[in-house]
């Protein structure tokens, strides 16, 4: 147990030790080991801010899909709505379209019968007059009588 | 090898000297007697070599690591690496409240080079100084903590910090002040105050590198006594001591580690 002068070589090993550990060991590593826990740290944040974003996302996402399936559903009706109104005046069109056709054919059958009605009229007054000529023999003076036959012929 | 067993303990317990010796210069003592005529003059070869070779793995290896330092996921010696210094970064961070770039790489240079040089003594007392004798040297110890010059060397670093800082932080003045006044504040008990705090200045290397060399150097001298029974018992008693040693090698190289930093955490506060 002797002291000698290895005490002040161990001290002089000790001191330059430790002056390389704290020059080129510990701040590289501590360093590292910081770098690594901000990345960390900042990973966790950035999940929590995505599982926030997805949440909101989702929300939105919800939100359009409501949105639209209301614009969808009025869009329909709408249509449902038009094609009810379309059917109807073509409807009444066609009514209307139709009354006026029988309007028409009216009027031309009461025309015809009208006219066959009136060629009848003349037709029977003149034959009436040839009977009656042909009763009388002559003796009646067409002039004369003209105005008769024709009143007869209008009552007809 | 000697023949007695006082001999051979002796034997193993003799450093390699290599001083100067009155008459014959500087040379490697070949017997105690030279060693005691050399004095002060004279250092231990094994305790400063094995010492050195011990601080050069540590920093070999964690200069690797620093210089492969990765912040993504950490792999094998990096993974000691940041193992050691979150360990020792805790326990600044808990003990010590000052703010010191030393302090922490300090502490980690204590407790992983304390903790290689004690862990030769895993190393079968006669393998090493078997080799060293075969090659012609006449004594080999390669236990530098169980040597006190190798302890004492390392608590005279830490004594010389305790000192710089305490003068740094509070001055001449408040360090002088802080030891003449405490515990008494009386300007009657100032020397009974200076003759205990210098007492108790001192008794922090004194205890930090006895406690530290008593412990190896009782477990050397278990190690060499088991060494002198009969090789086929000397693996029951041998295994259970080095067994034991996991605990103990360990946890002396905390011990010193952690007082300094209580040490020089004391050193760093100013009570005025």
């Amino acid at each position: 147990m002797n002291i000698n002068l290895t005490l002040f070589g161990q001290t002089i090993a000790f001191a330059i030790f430790v002056w390389f550990c704290m020059k080129f060991v510990w701040p590289p590593l501590t360093l590292a080991m910081q770098e690594r826990q901000k990345k960390i740290a900042e990973g966790l944040d950035a999940a929590g801010r995505a599982e926030r974003d997805l949440q909101l996302a989702q929300e939105r996402a919800a939100q359009m899909l409501r949105e639209t399936k209301e614009q969808a559903a009025e869009i329909l009706d709408r249509a449902n709505k038009t094609a009810n109104a379309i059917v109807e005046e073509a409807k009444a069109q066609a009514r209307s379209e139709g009354e006026k056709l029988i309007l028409g054919a009216k009027a031309e059958i009461d025309l015809e019968v009208n006219r066959a009605k009136d060629q009848l009229r003349a037709q029977v007054a003149a034959l009436a007059v040839t009977g009656a000529e042909q009763i009388l023999q002559s003796s009646v003076d067409g002039a004369a009588h003209n105005d008769l036959v024709a009143k007869l012929a209008s009552q007809l | 090898m000697a023949d007695t067993p006082a001999e051979y303990i002796q034997h193993h317990l003799q450093n390699l000297v290599y001083g100067s010796h009155p008459d014959k210069g500087w040379i490697i003592a070949q017997t105690p007697e030279e060693v005691k005529a050399m004095g002060f003059w004279a250092v231990h070869v094994d305790t400063l070599g094995w010492s050195l070779f011990m601080g050069l793995i540590f920093i070999t290896l964690f200069r690797i690591a620093a210089k492969r330092a990765v912040t993504g996921v950490p792999t094998g010696l990096q993974n000691v690496a940041e193992m050691c210094i979150e360990f020792v970064q805790g326990i600044v961070k808990d003990t010590f409240h000052g703010k010191n770039p030393l302090v922490a790489p300090l502490a980690l240079t204590i407790f992983v080079w304390v903790f290689l040089m004690n862990s030769l003594k895993w190393i079968p007392v006669d393998y090493i100084p078997g080799l060293a004798h075969a090659m012609g040297l006449p004594y080999f110890k390669i236990v530098p903590t169980a040597d006190p010059n190798g302890t004492f060397g390392i608590s005279l670093g830490v004594f010389l910090l305790i000192i710089f800082y305490s003068i740094k932080v509070k001055g001449i003045g408040g360090f002088t002040k802080e030891l003449s006044f405490t515990p008494f504040n009386h300007w009657a008990l100032i020397p009974f105050n200076l003759f205990l705090e210098i007492i108790g200045l001192l008794t922090k290397p004194l205890s930090l590198a006895l406690r530290l060399f008593g412990n190896m150097y009782a477990g050397e001298v278990v190690f060499i006594l088991i060494a002198l029974l009969p090789f086929y018992v000397q693996w029951g008693l041998n295994v259970p001591w080095a067994i034991f040693h996991i605990l103990v090698i360990p946890l002396q190289a905390f011990i010193f580690m952690v007082l300094t930093v209580v040490y020089l955490s004391a050193a760093h506060e100013d009570h005025h």
